[in-house]
Order: C-alpha cells, then sequence, then structure tokens
C-alpha cells in the first residue's frame, strides 16, 4: 500500500494491551486526515497485540502497521526508537501523533532527533492550517499561564505528543475494515542499553482519572488531609474518583498520581467538582475540557469560577456533606 | 565518578501574572529560579557523589544571568560550572538546544579525556514543560537513557534507577555512560551553607561561546529550530455559569445538588 504522506498514530502498548491515549489520538487523526485527504494509519508495536491491531481499526483507523516481538512486551527506550524511526523511514508519513505519556515522552524525543525534525511537546489542540496545509499543534507554556500554536514548516514528519485525556474516544465501530501490514523488526538485542530489572506491581487504588466520568477534586481550601474523606465520600456515592490540586499534592495531601494540571492530568470528565481550588491556570488547563464544572470556594473572586458552570461560594466544609447528604437521600427515595 | 548535571533558568510560573487588559504575560519582577526538577537532578547527583565520591559539573545554556543559577548549584554540590551562552544560539527550540548542548558536553569530555559516566537532566523544565532535551541529548550522544527517575543507586559501572508505571513501579539499570532526567524526588534538595554559598559567589563560571562550541548554524538559533511559534495568546476561558452564593453551606449543599439532579448530571 501507499502510505507516503499519511497521517499515523502511535498506539502505545504494553504486556498486550492498548492504552488509552492511542485509541483517543484516533479521534483527532480522522478529523485531520480527512481534511488533508491521507489515510490515517495507526501504528501498533507489541507483544500479543493482534487484538489492539483489530481495535484501531474500530476505532477510525483505515489502516494498521503492527510490528510484533519479544523486546516490545514493555517498553524499551532503544528498542522502541529503533522500531518507531525504522519505519518512519520506510514509510515517510507526514504526521505523526504520540500519546504524552512518560513512554512516549521518552519515546517522541528520541525518534524526532535521528529524524531532525521537530517535535511539539504535550499538545492540547491539533488542527490542519487552510492554506498552508501544516499541522497545527497548540499546547501550554509558562505553567499554563500562556497557549502557544507551533508548526514545522520545513521538516517531515512534522510530530507531536498529545495529552492523555485531551480527546475522547470515538464510539469503536467493529464493522469497519482495514488492511493490516505486518513489519518484522528487530534490534541487535546488543544495542539495548536499558535493562528492566524488576517490575513491581504495587496493590494501590486503581487510579485512572483519565477515564472518569465524575472526578471530585480537592484543594488548598480542603485545609487537611483528612478533609478529604468527604470528598471520597461524594466521589464513591456518584461512582466516581477523587483528585487534587498541585497545592494538594504539594502539601502532602494526595500522592502525585492524583494530581490534575498542567504538570499532573488532563482530565475531561463529564462532571468535575472543585472543591477548596482556586483556580490556578496550571490547574484549569487540566481541566477545562470537562463537560460541567462545579466549583466551590469560599472566595467569591476565586479564578476557578470564571470556568464554572455551578459557581457556589460557601465553605466547602459546610457544602460537601450537605450535597452527600441531599445526593444519599435522592438516591434513597 | 564524573557526572554532568544540566540546569536552566527559569521563571517562577507560579508567580506569573497575565495582564488583563493587553492579555500577555507579566514576566517585570518575576523571580527566576534554578528550574526544580533541575534541582532534584543535582541532589541526586549530589546523594551518588556522597557516597561514592566523584565531580558533578554543572552546565547551562542561556544569558549571562543565568550564572546565578550556575552559582546557586555551586553551593549544593556542584564542583564546577559553564555556561553556554551566545547570540546566535538565542531562539533555539529543543532540537537545537540538546544540539548545542551536546556539543558542549562532547567538548567537556574532550577536555576531561573522558566521557561523564552519567548525565543528569530535570524530567522538564517549568517555563516550556517540553521534557524533550534530556531524551534528545541522550540521542545526540548516542547514550543510553532512562527517563522519570526518582530514585537511583550506584551499582558498579551501572546506574540502578525506580521509574513509576502505571501500576507502580520498574527497576531499571543502565551501564554507564548514561542520561538520566529526573522526576520529583522523595527527598528535598538541600540547603546551602554560609561557606558554601560565600565560596559558590567567589567561584568562577566559564562561559563557553560558539567559538567553542561550533554548531552548524543550520542546526543553531532559529534558523536550525524546526519548529516555529506560529502564534501565542493567554488561556483565558469565560463561561457565564450559575452563582449560587448568600446561601447557608448546609442550604448550599442541597441546592447543588438538586441542580445537578434536575439537569441529569447526575444520576
Amino acid at each position: 500500500m501507499q502510505t507516503k504522506n499519511d497521517l499515523w498514530v502511535y498506539i502505545e502498548t504494553e504486556e498486550g494491551s492498548a492504552k488509552s491515549v492511542g485509541f483517543e489520538l484516533l479521534a483527532p487523526g480522522r478529523i485531520l486526515a480527512n481534511k488533508l485527504g491521507v489515510r490515517l494509519v495507526a501504528i501498533v508495536l507489541g507483544k500479543n497485540v493482534e487484538s489492539v491491531a483489530k481495535d484501531a481499526i474500530a476505532y477510525g483507523a483505515d489502516a494498521v502497521i503492527l510490528v510484533q516481538g519479544d523486546e516490545y512486551d514493555y517498553y524499551n527506550s532503544d528498542a522502541f526508537a529503533f522500531a518507531l524511526h525504522s519505519l518512519v523511514i520506510k514509510y515517510q508519513p507526514d504526521i505523526l501523533l504520540i500519546g504524552a505519556t512518560k513512554n512516549g515522552r521518552d519515546l517522541g524525543p528520541r525518534v524526532a532527533c535521528k529524524l531532525s525534525t521537530g517535535l511539539t511537546a504535550d499538545c492540547t489542540g491539533l488542527d490542519i492550517d487552510d492554506e498552508s496545509l501544516n499541522l497545527l499543534s497548540t499546547r501550554p507554556a509558562f505553567g499554563g499561564n500562556l497557549m502557544a500554536t507551533i508548526v514545522c514548516p520545513d521538516k517531515r514528519p512534522q510530530m507531536s505528543t498529545v495529552r492523555p485525556g485531551t480527546f475522547k474516544k470515538s464510539a469503536p465501530d467493529p464493522s469497519r475494515s482495514g488492511e493490516i501490514i505486518r513489519e518484522n523488526i528487530h534490534i541487535d538485542p546488543e544495542k539495548i542499553r536499558v535493562s528492566l530489572i524488576q517490575r513491581v506491581k504495587e496493590v494501590t487504588e486503581h487510579i485512572n482519572l483519565e477515564e472518569a466520568d465524575i472526578i471530585v477534586s480537592g484543594g488548598r481550601g480542603m485545609k487537611k488531609p483528612e478533609n478529604f474523606a468527604m470528598l471520597r465520600e461524594l466521589a464513591d456515592l456518584l461512582g466516581g474518583s477523587v483528585a487534587a490540586s498541585r497545592a494538594a499534592v504539594d502539601a502532602g495531601w494526595l500522592p502525585a498520581a492524583y494530581q490534575v494540571g498542567q504538570t499532573g492530568k488532563t482530565v475531561a470528565p463529564k462532571l468535575y467538582i472543585a472543591c477548596g481550588i482556586s483556580g490556578a491556570l496550571q490547574h484549569i488547563v487540566g481541566m477545562s475540557a470537562s463537560d460541567t464544572v462545579v466549583a466551590i470556594n469560599n472566595d467569591p473572586d476565586a479564578p476557578i469560577f470564571k470556568i464554572a458552570d455551578y459557581a457556589v461560594v460557601g465553605d466547602v466544609m459546610e457544602v460537601i456533606p450537605a450535597m452527600i447528604k441531599a445526593v444519599r437521600e435522592k438516591k434513597n427515595s | 565518578m564524573n557526572i554532568l548535571v544540566c540546569v536552566k533558568q527559569v521563571p517562577d510560573t507560579t508567580s506569573i501574572k497575565i495582564d488583563p487588559i493587553k492579555h500577555t504575560l507579566i514576566r517585570t519582577g518575576v523571580p527566576s529560579i534554578v528550574n526544580p526538577y533541575d534541582a532534584y537532578a543535582l541532589e541526586m547527583a549530589a546523594r551518588i557523589k556522597d557516597a561514592v565520591g566523584g565531580k558533578i559539573c554543572a552546565l547551562s545554556m542561556g544569558p549571562e544571568m543565568a550564572k546565578d543559577a550556575l552559582k546557586e548549584c555551586l553551593s549544593v554540590g556542584a564542583d564546577e560550572a559553564y555556561l553556554i551562552s551566545d547570540r546566535v544560539f538565542g531562539g533555539s527550540d529543543t532540537l537545537a538546544t540538546s544540539c548545542i548542548i551536546s556539543t558542549a558536553i562532547k567538548l567537556l569530555e574532550e577536555k576531561n579525556g573522558a566521557p561523564f559516566d552519567l548525565i543528569f537532566c530535570g524530567k522538564q523544565a517549568i517555563d516550556g514543560d517540553t521534557g524533550q532535551v534530556g531524551p534528545e541529548i541522550a540521542e545526540h550522544l548516542d547514550r543510553a537513557l532512562i527517563t522519570y527517575a526518582y530514585e537511583s543507586q550506584i551499582e558498579g559501572d551501572a546506574i540502578k534507577v525506580r521509574r513509576e508505571s502505571d501500576e507502580g513501579y520498574d527497576m531499571l539499570l543502565a551501564h554507564f555512560p548514561a542520561v538520566v532526567t529526573v522526576e520529583k524526588t522523595p527527598y528535598e534538595p538541600r540547603y546551602p551553607s554560609i561557606k558554601s554559598k560565600m565560596a559558590a559567589r567567589k567561584a568562577q563560571i566559564t562561559t563557553l561561546t560558539s567559538a567553542e562550541v561550533t554548531v552548524d548554524e543550520n542546526s543553531r538559533g532559529l534558523k536550525g529550530s524546526p519548529t516555529k511559534v506560529k502564534s501565542t495568546y493567554t488561556a483565558e476561558v469565560q463561561k457565564n455559569g450559575q452563582t449560587i452564593s448568600g446561601l447557608d453551606g448546609s442550604l448550599a449543599g442541597a441546592k447543588i445538588a438538586s441542580l445537578l439532579f434536575d439537569a441529569g448530571i447526575i444520576k
């Protein structure tokens, strides 16, 4: 098949299953590919990932390039960068999008550097310039205080990493069909310079904020870690997850995995309840795409209220317990 | 053990404000600091030096003023410091920056007669937030790379690193020479002593210009940067939401719950 000038989305896999962000990226990828009149190709690297390739087509890819091998079971910087670079050299895509996970942010710059092309990090918006047909990648900088639109006019492919949770997956359509191209790429094992000596799975609460429909998030206004119990209670009642602002994480009230914002996670739930969060821009860039925002704060001038659909001016310590009570009564009635 | 730590001087982004009329960043009066993740990287390096001995070299790129950041590094563990500074390097994106820094690293290694065993960088700088320069340095120098380390220890001629994963953490091992980018560590960087502060103030910091750090003009500055900033804007959004105020906390809580139920947002 002809894949030159196509739009590629890298689908990150680990131990045989795909990270959500790859499928998320197929949604804007589809729109951009249609706009450019090119094919949307998913790149799947992994071990035992046949089903991921099929899922990628269901989520909107026209074709998949599938590379499988034992060395791709979990991320390895040298092996993955070698494989993705080899594919780009062979097929010459015009655009390459990668999820900005830790691994994606390790892989992207290595491949971009091998190709001497530009890479825009952590984008939150993607579009095509009507005139030049260049990719427009928009990203926050300066702690979210500034949004910048970046182009890569002269080098190809145009590469961007995109934050997980920025885009929503399309509904999968299992009736879609597409070609699966198998490539056999193996790096000389001597060239793998980093070895995984132990993989520790900690039995902790599974935190998957990017997938949560409802998030109850607490900030400095929660005053102490014990007060997060009421947020957890509300979240449990609503079937949602608890999260925190940077201030709360910096204070040690919740681990970093719970942090929403520029240096934490980007989330776009159906409902985001911000409790005692003032709304620094670095926080807002991480949650402003939420469908509905409820903000509870005792400062009527708190910036969070500017982006709230429901602004509750009041003491969060009183409002939350009352809210819990009201929700429970309604659910029981 | 020979260690290099790359540091960037950045504006303290937590104190940047937006001009409400012009919608631009107000940068005057914003303090310049050592990028916090670079400070974690330096502390990780200093702990390795404490444990196994060695020398730490701090390297930065930026205007003359960035020497202040390097002096701070000298007061908390670095033994020597270099600043890459030249107008022709201005406007470099991450690819050009990593190319210039890698060229300077090769220059220092030639001078030392050996590659650095370890090169540490912060996972990202808090102004640009790209996190790309560290991995790109590893690529330019063709070295092993471990990103997002938050704990490390030396085992012979290798570094063992703890890197957070989705379900816990991975222990990774890389033999020297290696590049490691550092996440927030479980410990805080050390404070300088009065004595170390005084010594750092007097220390000489060597400036490296384009005369020493020779990078092709197509690989440096604006010209050598494949990415271009097309436009910028301040991220201000304004929703005109419904305000619930002047109510007692318990009434407000009941009110918001019923509004959400009525709108079908919660069920």
